[in-house]
């Protein structure tokens, strides 16, 4: 019996390209930057994923869905593992992941604006006179404001624009 | 990575382990508890959300408990098949919701504690340490800020709600001591390199809180009693009515999956 030729490894980055996020099915797995590696060993696919918050309820359904998406694909060896460090970073969000969620209404992470839990910026936060500035995904607008620093999902807060008014969350940095 | 950590005592670790993840999972059902009770949809959701970090966190620290002790328990049977004396949080965590602002006096009290521990575990000599505590770390920076900002803006509010944020924090200081004292266990971790001395995170804790409860005009209690005995299984008849509620299926149907 003769063995399947193994896929190249770039063949099978460019099928989890096609996997959606299951919350956020406008943007694919590698546009969120949570596949950390892809590679044959001996006969075995092995598919490196790094969960983005710890408790994010998607990521059975994530797991469920590359193997899914894999095995339809004619891999029957196929392991998956997971991978704590680095820990994810909203910067691994691809450039064309960042527009796909401006154009479906959710603003994308201003890179470098990460929670540290040091309290020394909070007065300004407070005051409103944070420096964050963060664009209306609808108009464009830059006069928004913050309702919570969480939102739909754990990797959101939730934002309002004060021009056009529209709700809308915005893709936090950790 | 490593894996194995043989200088230090497994059994010293394993309880060490429980510590962190019981903290995290006796806070988060906690505050779950408030789901769908909320005065405002947001912060409705922003528990939720702290809620789920921590029981992400939970599955974290008890799964690498379950692996240290090596008899095949799983994060979920540590959680759900262990009774009051064998859970390992601190008193803080257990204690009751009471109003909004009683919550998240609990939950500034705590994360300012989290914050300067999981920074500390970053250096942990145990790798498998280091990166959860990295990973969490990430999300309690967002659970501190929020919580810094609600014990401000309900401290530095109206007559009722600054009433009620100093009636909270008078409460629950007396539980706040016993998240800095060491025992053995660990005494143990920091010997081996995995853990900080506990009592090295009191300074930046204390001006943490000064300066956030400063702000909230709220004033430090004078009182120094201090509760302590969760750590090592003695707990207030708070946590006997927390697990009759999250360990009743598993209790009902053993085994029960879905």
């Amino acid at each position: 019996m003769q063995t399947a030729a193994k896929p190249e490894l770039s063949e099978v980055w460019h099928w989890l390209s096609q996997v959606p996020d299951p919350e956020i099915p406008v943007i694919s797995l590698t546009d969120l930057g949570i596949i950390r590696d892809v590679e044959w060993q001996d006969d075995t696919l092995v598919v490196t994923v790094t969960p983005t918050y710890s408790g994010c309820p998607a990521t059975t359904v994530i797991n469920l869905d590359i193997e899914a998406a894999l095995r339809g694909h004619g891999i029957d060896k196929l392991r998956l593992e997971r991978r704590l460090s680095p820990p994810w970073t909203t910067d691994w969000i691809s450039e064309e992941g960042r527009e796909k969620l401006r154009a479906y209404g959710i603003a994308p992470p201003v890179d470098g604006t990460a929670a540290d839990g040091r309290l020394a910026g909070r007065i300004s936060r407070l005051a409103g006179t944070s420096n964050l500035v963060i664009a209306c995904p609808r108009c464009g607008s830059t006069a928004t404001e913050k309702i919570s620093q969480f939102g739909s999902t754990p990797c959101k807060a939730s934002y309002r624009c004060t021009d056009c008014l529209e709700p809308f969350d915005y893709f936090k940095c950790i | 990575m490593a894996t194995a950590t043989p200088a230090v005592d497994q059994a010293a670790f394993f309880e060490w382990l429980c510590r962190m993840g019981d903290n995290c999972l006796i806070l988060g059902h906690r505050v779950s508890e408030w789901c769908g009770h909320s005065p405002v949809l947001e912060e409705d959701i922003a528990l939720a959300n702290t809620a789920l970090d921590l029981i992400g966190q939970t599955q974290l620290w008890l799964g690498l408990a379950g692996d240290v002790e090596g008899k095949g328990r799983s994060a979920d049977a540590l959680a759900y098949l262990r009774d009051a004396a064998q859970f390992r949080n601190a008193l803080l965590v257990e204690r009751p919701n009471g109003d909004f602002g009683n919550t998240l006096m609990r939950q500034f009290l705590f994360d300012a504690w989290h914050m300067e521990m999981l920074r500390a575990l970053q250096g942990s000599t145990d790798a498998r340490v280091a990166e959860i505590a990295a990973k969490a770390a990430k999300e309690v920076a967002y659970h501190l800020e929020r919580s810094a900002d609600l014990v401000i803006r309900l401290g530095d509010g109206t007559e009722e709600s600054h009433a009620r944020m100093q009636k909270a924090l008078d409460t629950l200081w007396p539980y706040t001591g016993e998240l800095f004292q060491s025992d053995a266990v660990d005494q143990a971790m920091v010997a081996a390199g995995i853990a900080p001395k506990l009592e090295d995170l009191k300074a930046a804790w204390d001006r943490s809180i000064a300066e956030v409860l400063a702000e909230a005009t709220l004033s430090v209690p004078g009182t120094s009693f201090q509760h302590k005995g969760g750590k090592t299984g003695r707990h207030t008849e708070a946590l006997g009515f927390i697990l009759a509620d999250m360990q009743f299926l598993q209790r009902a149907y053993p085994g029960g999956t879905w």
